[in-house]
């Protein structure tokens, strides 16, 4: 169980750690800030507001997508190494290891879009990375997914390692999740949630992350041989599972940070339950096999599977409300909670993750689906629990820690107006989408119709609102985040 | 009734009801509970819980049983018998289809799929509303049943990115009255 200690000793960075931990979050807030901007340069598009191209757009669209997924699995990785490495004994070789590739793989990523013109979104379709109709060159789609492969073995390289360390802690990953407590026996009450999220997500992520190396290698392949040619449905099966899956872990990895913070602001013990952890072994499961939910309007795949999509998304959402989120209300409810822009960032997390998965259980059965599939109803939903989710999570984090810097306060007028500006921002921003995609505003597209225009105005203002909020954030965390650290003892008494 | 606003009105309450938990919780949260309190609230917590894991999980059962029979996607390897057949084929960044002059009422079986790369087959409604809609995948053959109810002119648009000129993939279908020649 977390420490109610506001900054425990063993969550001291020494030096190696602390630069490695301001690398990953400084460059993955500049990356939120500079996707944001690119997300507004879509909307303003599709607003009519701004003169960009379809070429431009659609480039921007990939790197939009490719980078906020890689910023967010950027920044929840650190997440899940700063509490994890309390318990078990991570490499930091690892950690930097994972760094490098993710910038190596970033570098690939913008010189295909930027300078080699791919356009194929971040989730592209095999088999259209090769049949660009002269737009961009088979380089360049393959540059692009060299980035994405780079990427993924920095990813498994840290997830390996940290199983190694929880395998030697806990003796197998069974453990580490707290199988052995399901049906029986005393549930050890010490025994760390930051340890069982970040086991589950090992499991589901590497499995992931597997599927995406095949079939980028096979797409590579193709690139140089098309004579070998691939079964496009098992193609889009490994894609979704891959793309799916790594977008789902960021929130798995986000939420350890209020898990373990969230009760020091409270006051509130918060261990494991039985129910926990019958919630997180259900959504370890639940995650690996959930993705067919993408596949809805492909008929050609198995009936059996189109309908697991349907149930293990309505299955998903179980643990997410009756425990993750209700834990965190019974946490707070009459608690004395001390609401400081940590504490009120992890509660707006819960909100947005709850929140925003009833949109996209609703997607996921098949007869709503078929109306509602790939228009903004989609980016609707997973905007709301990304930036009202994960993000926030992530930010619950750099608070607290920026908070133990003395010339730092994390609860000054101007936080707490950014936070009013990306909460309002953000909300409209996601509203506007859904209200958009039951409305049947296609998504993906450069130039919209003139009747859809009022949602993409409406969207682009809320849009600058949110980032406006986004820039108070990023620019106080990372003046803190460079500030020497000092002893935040004296300025911060435990409690 | 038009069923988005239906599923559109559905989100909102489940929306609503998050956040009213969470209003709840929070305006709570500021007033500590005394032990006594504090005993009592987690035992009601409890309970809350087993009751909204109960409605939850027979809700669930509900709607999936009923949004799945009968099962939404129509047999995709025995004849579908409809009145009217039209074939799909998109192309980067056209559609091939074989038949734009239907009739409302009787059945419409659209064999879909794709010369090139993957598309979305999306039929819109003169409303602007999406009536149905499938992928379009190279080496695959989707099959749609569907009765158009009123006449007009339907639009067909691409709803799954397929390169820079996706969104200007359109085609019209126009449905005429039963009985209507023109």
């Amino acid at each position: 169980m977390s420490s109610l200690e506001l900054y425990p000793q063993d969550e001291k960075l020494p030096r190696g750690e602390h630069v490695a931990f301001n690398l990953y979050m400084i460059t993955a807030l500049l990356l939120f800030v500079l996707m944001m901007l690119l997300g507004l340069t879509m909307r303003m598009t599709q607003a009519d507001w701004t003169p960009v191209q379809a070429a431009m757009f659609y480039k921007i669209m990939t790197m939009h997508g490719a980078g906020m997924v890689g910023a967010m699995s950027l920044a929840s990785i650190a997440v899940m190494w700063f509490f994890l490495r309390k318990y078990v004994s991570l490499h930091l070789w690892a950690f930097v290891s994972n760094y490098v590739l993710f910038m190596l793989g970033a570098l690939c990523i913008i010189w295909a879009v930027f300078v080699g013109d791919f356009a194929s979104a971040w989730t592209f379709l095999y088999p259209l990375p090769v049949h660009s109709m002269g737009l961009w060159s088979n380089g360049a789609a393959a540059v692009f997914m060299v980035g994405y492969l780079l990427i993924g073995v920095g990813m498994l390289l840290f997830y390996l390692d940290a199983a190694a360390a929880i395998i030697q802690r806990y003796g197998n990953l069974g453990r580490g999740l707290g199988l052995q407590w399901l049906f029986g026996g005393a549930i050890d009450p010490t025994h760390p949630k930051a340890v069982v999220a970040s086991t589950m997500v090992i499991i589901a992520n590497s499995l992931g992350i597997l599927a995406g190396a095949v079939v980028l290698v096979m797409c590579l392949i193709n690139v140089y041989d098309p004579e070998i040619a691939l079964n496009a449905l098992v193609a889009k099966n490994l894609i979704y599972w891959f793309g799916h899956m790594i977008i789902n872990a960021t929130i798995y990895m986000g939420v350890i940070a209020v898990y373990e913070l969230l009760p020091r602001y409270t006051g509130k013990p918060y261990g494991v339950s039985r129910p926990f952890l019958w919630s997180w072994a259900a959504s370890t499961v639940f995650v690996i096999i959930v993705f067919p939910h993408h596949l809805l309007m492909d008929y050609a795949e198995p009936r059996w599977m189109l309908v697991m999509g349907q149930i293990i998304s309505y299955a998903a959402g179980f643990p997410v409300f009756l425990v993750t989120a209700y834990g965190v209300l019974t946490n707070i409810h009459r608690s004395g909670l001390r609401w400081t822009m940590p504490s009120m960032l992890a509660v707006l997390a819960l909100f947005g993750w709850a929140a925003g998965i009833v949109p996209a259980i609703i997607d996921g059965t098949i007869g709503v689906n078929r109306v509602m599939h790939n228009t903004q109803w989609v980016p609707g939903h997973f905007h709301f629990y990304l930036l009202l989710g994960v993000l926030p999570m992530v930010l619950t984090l750099l608070y607290h820690v920026v908070g133990s810097r003395r010339r730092a306060p994390v609860n000054s007028g101007t936080d707490r107006a950014g936070l009013l500006l990306y909460v309002v921002g953000g909300i409209s921003f996601c509203m506007v989408f859904l209200y958009a995609g039951h409305m049947s505003v296609a998504r993906r597209f450069s130039t919209h119709l003139p009747e859809w225009l009022p949602y993409d105005r409406a969207g682009s203002i809320a849009a600058m609102v949110l980032i406006l909020g986004m820039l108070v954030f990023a620019t106080r965390i990372i003046v803190g985040l460079l500030k020497a650290p000092v002893d935040a003892d004296a300025a911060h008494p435990a409690g | 009734m038009i069923f988005q606003n239906v599923i559109w009105a559905i989100t909102l309450t489940g929306m609503g009801l998050v956040t009213l938990g969470f209003i709840y919780a929070i305006a709570q949260a500021g007033r500590p509970a005394d032990t006594a309190e504090a005993e009592r609230a987690h035992r009601t917590s409890i309970s809350l819980r087993r009751v909204l894991f109960a409605a939850l999980l027979l809700l669930g059962i509900g709607i999936a049983w009923a949004s799945l029979r009968p099962f939404p996607i129509p047999a995709q390897h025995a004849p579908l018998q409809a009145a009217q057949v039209v074939d799909v084929v998109g192309h980067q960044w056209t559609w091939d289809v074989s038949q734009t002059h239907l009739t409302a009422g009787e059945p419409v079986e659209f064999r879909v799929t794709a010369g090139d790369v993957n598309h979305g087959f999306a039929i819109y409604a003169p409303d602007g509303r999406i009536v149905i809609q499938t992928q379009a995948m190279p080496g695959f053959t989707n099959k749609i049943l569907y009765t158009f109810r009123t006449p007009g002119t339907y639009k067909i648009m691409c709803l799954e990115y397929c390169g820079v000129a996706h969104n200007g993939m359109t085609a019209e279908l126009d449905v005429a009255a039963r009985g209507d020649k023109s």
